[in-house]
């Protein structure tokens, strides 16, 4: 008898839809079929059958992998972390909080730099948070009261497939009953998106000019006039578009890469951050992060919370976190050679990262942490191969909302493979033993540790 | 005042964090003394001897050490961090946060520098010969009081995002700067002797922005009201004068509202 698994969590993207409905055979091994997810999120079930390693694959000298125990990976990979003066441990898109924390643990522990996935895409959104503030609501309060939806720089319909159909245009809220015939959708993008397709106003905005639009924006906003063009876009229509979200009853601003990924980054968010606050002094207005990764909000919760920064902590002096992208994000460590051994965690740098910090990462010792093999693995010296979450490994995501979810397993992760937070407690208790090796060599100490003799 | 040169002997394999490199660490201090100040490298704490020979001592206060950097300091964070009074000369580039949080005393780099130079500067003098790469003069992340005080003279290039969050304070640039100036600034004075790309003065609440070359992209929230004449920087020019940014709040002082300037060379 086949057994149907309801209301399961979907590990692909921000959305975390939490309807998915799971067919698996009556031996528990296997996933028949995936009900109302997306296709790149039904993907993400099926192909946890196939293209799967169960030992971790060592990089010989004439190129090629051989398989080896996990207790063989697990002792390389802290001998790496040990022996590096400043090691990066860079992911966590695509693993649970319990896997992050852990993680961290062992950064701690090894006076390493921990990043996420954040630090090549929505970082500079914490950047802005910082500086001006994050006035924001959950998706069920945008799904229920709003009636003016912005998506400036951000294409759902490719990146998010559910977004406007769960939260945004289409759903029926408790004062949202006529669905998307009641609500007006403003969509900012350079391009005519499938997105743009679905607005009611499309503004073509002019590539990498967003903070001039938005500053035109405010400027109106406030009642002053604005020259007759601002980044391509004609002053009528941006006096249109301001006087639609003053009208608003309730409106929320969602932005993707196009702000966070063209000149100024952090500060295009940070004028978003300030529209929304000027709008308030109309009506209420809201601003949301288009996430992508289920649970890349977790990794900024979780070391929030352990060292009171999101993400690009500098963890090399132990008892003092530092942070600050620029310098300790993992792209300019790389470009600036600062660091001499890279762990891949959940994600894939090689395929994400540009070019020249991948050569220059290239020329330590690579280790990379996922599932499947993808193209880290590929030029990598370690792959140490770990259950999915979301598939084989329940665990806690954070949804793009910042609200927790409680993710389950469907099945179980092949034979002898550890999840995420195994596989770094271990990391953690080889990391310690070779500490305590360590320690037993070098003279007795006289005095507390971080007090030089003499002093 | 008394004199000690430090020359780079074995460049780092990574980078080196020197905090403790400033006139306020080396006072009162003997060359040996210094030589076993700490300093970092990645995960590694060591003595400052183990990549500098030290020669000189320290004077009895911070005003009166002088520190000269020989060698090529590309790899060398944080020199003159936080440092109070005296002089640090640095002989060619330095890296990053160069003279950060600085509250009084002079650093002259006669090369160039990377970015957060001079960030969350409090008094001081800040002088590069060079070029200086981003976030110069500006607010340390997330802190919404910038720099209060002190005078940053660039001769070359700036990167971007100069003098955030700025409240007091000069800035002077000889070249050309990238975008983001003085975005939420809220007093002090930039000036930009080449061009501006774009974003000059956005978020802008009050303070000067002076540039005598051309603004590529101005921004649609600042305004011509006028042409005045000027004296900047010891010579006197017409400016035609502009406020801004009217996308931003302003405060009103009797009975006036105050909005930031931007004045551009006729």
């Amino acid at each position: 008898m086949v057994k149907k698994i309801e209301n399961v969590g979907c590990p692909f993207c921000g959305v975390c839809c939490d309807d998915l409905v799971v067919t698996v055979s009556d031996d528990g091994k296997k996933i028949l079929e995936v009900e109302n997810a997306c296709v790149i999120g039904s993907t993400v079930f099926h192909r946890a059958m196939s293209e799967r390693h169960t030992l971790p694959r060592l990089r010989q000298p004439d190129g090629t992998y051989k398989e080896i125990s996990y207790d063989e990976a697990i002792d390389y990979a802290a001998r790496v972390l040990h022996n590096a003066k400043k090691p990066l441990i860079y992911g966590f898109g695509s693993t649970n909080c319990e896997g992050m924390a852990a993680a961290a643990k062992v950064a701690e522990k090894a006076g390493a730099v921990i990043d996420n996935c954040a630090s090549i895409c929505h970082g500079s959104s914490f950047l802005a948070i910082f500086d001006n503030g994050y006035p924001s609501c959950t998706l069920g309060e945008v799904k229920n009261r709003a009636d003016v939806i912005v998506y400036w720089g951000a294409n759902p319909a490719h990146a998010h497939p559910r977004h406007m159909s769960r939260y945004s245009i289409f759903p029926r809220g408790f004062f949202t009953g006529k669905g998307h015939t009641g609500r007006k959708i403003v969509v900012i993008d350079p391009r005519h998106t499938d997105t743009a397709q679905m607005a009611d106003i499309h503004l073509q905005v002019k590539q990498g000019h967003d903070y001039d639009l938005f500053n035109a924006f405010r400027t109106v906003a406030r009642g002053h006039d604005i020259p007759a063009e601002v980044a391509g876009v004609k002053r009528e229509d941006i006096i249109e578009v301001v006087d639609i979200m003053k009208k608003a009853r309730f409106g929320t601003i969602f932005y993707g890469m196009g702000l966070c990924h063209s000149d100024g980054r952090n500060h295009n968010v940070d004028i978003a951050i300030s529209l929304t606050r000027d709008l308030n002094d109309f009506t209420k207005w809201t601003i949301m992060a288009m996430r992508g990764h289920y649970n890349i909000t977790g990794p900024g919760v979780v070391w929030s919370w352990q060292y009171g920064f999101p993400y690009c902590l500098d963890l090399t002096k132990r008892d003092i976190a530092h942070m600050n992208p620029g310098e300790t994000s993992s792209v300019d460590l790389a470009m600036r050679e600062e660091v001499d051994a890279f762990f891949n965690v959940g994600t894939d740098a090689a395929a994400h990262f540009p070019i020249e910090p991948v050569k220059r990462l290239r020329k330590h010792p690579w280790i990379t942490v996922d599932p499947h093999p993808n193209m880290a693995t590929e030029i990598s010296d370690l792959h140490i191969p770990v259950g999915i979450v979301g598939v084989e490994v329940p665990g806690i995501v954070y949804r793009m909302d910042n609200v927790p979810v409680q993710y389950r397993n469907v099945i179980d992760p092949p034979e002898g493979v550890p999840s995420d937070e195994e596989l770094f407690e271990r990391i953690y208790e080889r990391l310690c033993e070779l500490e305590a090796e360590d320690a037993a060599k070098a003279p007795a100490k006289a005095v507390p540790e971080g007090i030089r003799a003499g002093e | 005042m008394k004199t000690v040169t430090l020359t780079l002997a074995k460049s780092p394999e990574l980078y080196i964090e020197g905090q403790n490199i400033t006139p306020d660490q080396f006072a009162g201090k003997k060359a040996a003394e210094i030589a076993s100040l700490d300093v970092w490298e990645g995960k590694l704490k060591g003595p400052l001897g183990n990549y500098f020979t030290v020669e000189g001592d320290g004077g009895a206060t911070a005003g009166e050490t002088k520190i000269v950097l020989r060698g090529d300091c590309t790899r060398v964070k944080r020199i003159g961090q936080q440092m109070t009074a005296g002089e640090i000369v640095v002989e060619g580039n330095a890296d990053m946060y160069i003279g950060g949080w600085m509250k009084g005393g002079k650093i002259h780099v006669k090369g160039n520098v990377d970015s957060f130079c001079g960030i969350g500067m409090e008094g001081g003098e800040l002088i590069i010969d060079g070029d200086a790469g981003h976030h110069l003069g500006s607010s340390p992340r997330g802190e919404w009081r910038g720099m209060q005080g002190g005078l940053i003279r660039v001769a070359g290039n700036a990167g971007n995002d100069t003098a955030t969050f700025i409240n007091g304070g000069t800035i002077i640039i000889g070249g050309d700067a990238d975008i983001h100036i003085s975005t939420h600034g809220e007093g002090g004075t930039v000036i930009v002797k080449g061009d501006a790309k774009g974003r000059v003065g956005g978020q802008m609440v009050k303070g000067n922005i002076y540039v005598y070359g051309t603004i590529e992209n101005p921004l649609p929230g600042f305004k011509l009201v006028g042409e005045v004449e000027q004296e900047v920087d010891g010579e006197t020019a017409r400016f035609a004068h502009h406020i801004g940014d009217l996308g931003e709040r302003h405060p009103v002082s009797k009975g006036k509202t105050v909005y930031a300037n931007l004045y551009t060379r006729i």
